[in-house]
């Protein structure tokens, strides 16, 4: 019991030195309201004169850019489709002067074909010819051969018959024989 | 409250003074007077309350980057959510007192996470700090209806959509329920900090026994982190209920 009374002892020193809540212990009011007023007024200074209006701009820089970026990035794609385009379009281009081109080289192609191959039936045309008339000239020389040959043989024939043949006469029963 | 010890264990050492850390005293002379103009406990963390807030926005945003630095995002954050908190609450034509409100906001926040620190003195926790902040709150409010609105800002108190018979009396209501304003205002948040603050010395207390000290600590471990989440919330709420408030000024109709 007597602990007790002492602790309440000390409670109630306690109590006169700090009279309750320390919240309420109206002596330290006017300390604490001047502090948090002067805190208040220089938190509310250096927000409104440096560091709202930083983040503001920061803010409206990094939105602009975004939106700049956008617009920029809109436009690429728009030159992106346009080239597109314009690529296919030469394809179909390139494609239609190719046709063009391959059309004229065959063109080309059987002209000169054309050409050689005229070239080459006249060529052919005059070799036969010639063939011929060599041929011809053959012919004939063979016919002269023989007849010159008939008409040794028909004097021979005749002189070993016992007769002068007349040559004259020879020769022209060998050319009558001959024609018929 | 120093009392309440159970007789068995006093020799254990069972001191409970959980509102001690809520004296104010001189920071160089804890014996002498508290003046008006006294350097107290509530001064240094009133500064460091500053310095904190000056450290996030001013060398936080000092790059003006337009890719953040974690700091500088911080504080866009907080510029962001504030912004829009008063912009949806109070209203477009409220964004003039943003300033304002972000000071309020970030003047209770960093109080109420600085408060949680281990040996730290919560200005927050005090009724002379939350008192004027919530009677600055009333003050501007009022002004700034009557001044927007003249006596048009009596409307608030005139019920226009219930029965005529019942206006007289709502508008009594109102009217108690205006002034009671900066009362709830101010006592929610230095009652909600003060209490969680005691709770914990208290919890500190039992500690000291070994039996049940291992239940102490992670009492306060648990109650630590509600704390975390209440001094966020209260200072949410502080600001929030600052728009709403606002907002009645600008618009008192119903």
């Amino acid at each position: 019991m007597a602990s007790e009374t002492d602790n309440v002892a000390a409670g109630a020193a306690d109590a006169a030195a700090a009279p309750g809540m320390p919240q309420l212990d109206f002596s330290t009011f006017g300390n604490q309201i001047f502090w948090l007023v002067v805190t208040l007024v220089v938190i509310y200074f250096v927000l409104t004169r440096i560091a709202l209006p930083r983040i503001a701009g920061v803010l409206n820089d990094r939105q602009s850019s975004i939106t700049n970026d956008i617009a920029a990035a809109e436009d690429l794609k728009q030159k992106a489709v346009e080239a597109e385009e314009a690529y296919n379009q030469a394809l179909i281009d390139a494609r239609a002067k190719a046709q063009d081109i391959i059309a004229e080289a065959k063109a080309e192609i059987q002209a000169d074909l054309d050409e050689a191959a005229a070239k080459a039936d006249a060529e052919i045309a005059a070799r036969t010819a010639e063939s011929e008339k060599a041929i011809a000239a053959i012919r004939d020389g063979a016919v002269e051969s023989v007849k010159v040959v008939a008409k040794d043989v028909a004097q021979d024939v005749v002189a070993s018959m016992g007769f002068s043949a007349d040559a004259k006469a020879v020769t022209a029963a060998v050319t009558a024989r001959m024609k018929g | 409250m120093a009392t309440e010890a159970a007789p068995g264990e006093e020799t254990g050492g069972l001191v409970f003074h959980p509102l001690d850390q809520f004296i104010v005293k001189p920071l160089f002379n804890p014996e002498g007077a508290v003046h008006w103009y006294t350097i107290t406990n509530v001064t240094l963390w009133l500064a460091l309350a500053v310095v904190a807030i000056v450290a996030l926005f001013v060398l936080g945003t000092r790059g003006r980057a337009m890719v953040p630095s974690r700091s500088q995002s911080i504080g866009e954050v907080l510029y962001g959510f504030t912004y829009k908190m008063v912009e949806d609450v109070a209203g477009k034509d409220a964004i003039k007192f943003f300033p304002y409100i972000m000071t309020l906001f970030m003047f209770i926040l960093f109080s109420n996470y600085l408060g949680l620190i281990p040996a730290s003195f919560a200005t927050t926790s005090h009724i002379a700090v939350t008192g004027v902040l919530a009677l600055a709150v009333f003050l501007t409010v009022t002004i700034v209806g009557f001044v927007k609105n003249g006596v048009g800002f009596l409307g608030l108190f005139w019920v226009s959509s219930a029965p005529l018979v019942l206006r007289p009396i709502l508008a009594i209501i109102e009217l108690i329920s205006y002034f009671v304003r900066p009362v709830s205002h101010s006592i929610r948040l230095g009652g909600n900090i003060m209490a969680g603050h005691a709770v914990m010395k208290v919890f500190a207390g039992f500690a000291a026994v070994a039996a049940i000290s291992p239940f102490a600590v992670l009492s306060i471990t648990a109650i630590y982190g509600l704390e975390m989440l209440v001094a966020g919330v209260q200072a949410y709420v502080f600001t929030i209920l600052t728009c709403v408030y606002l907002k009645d000024a600008l618009h008192p109709s119903h």
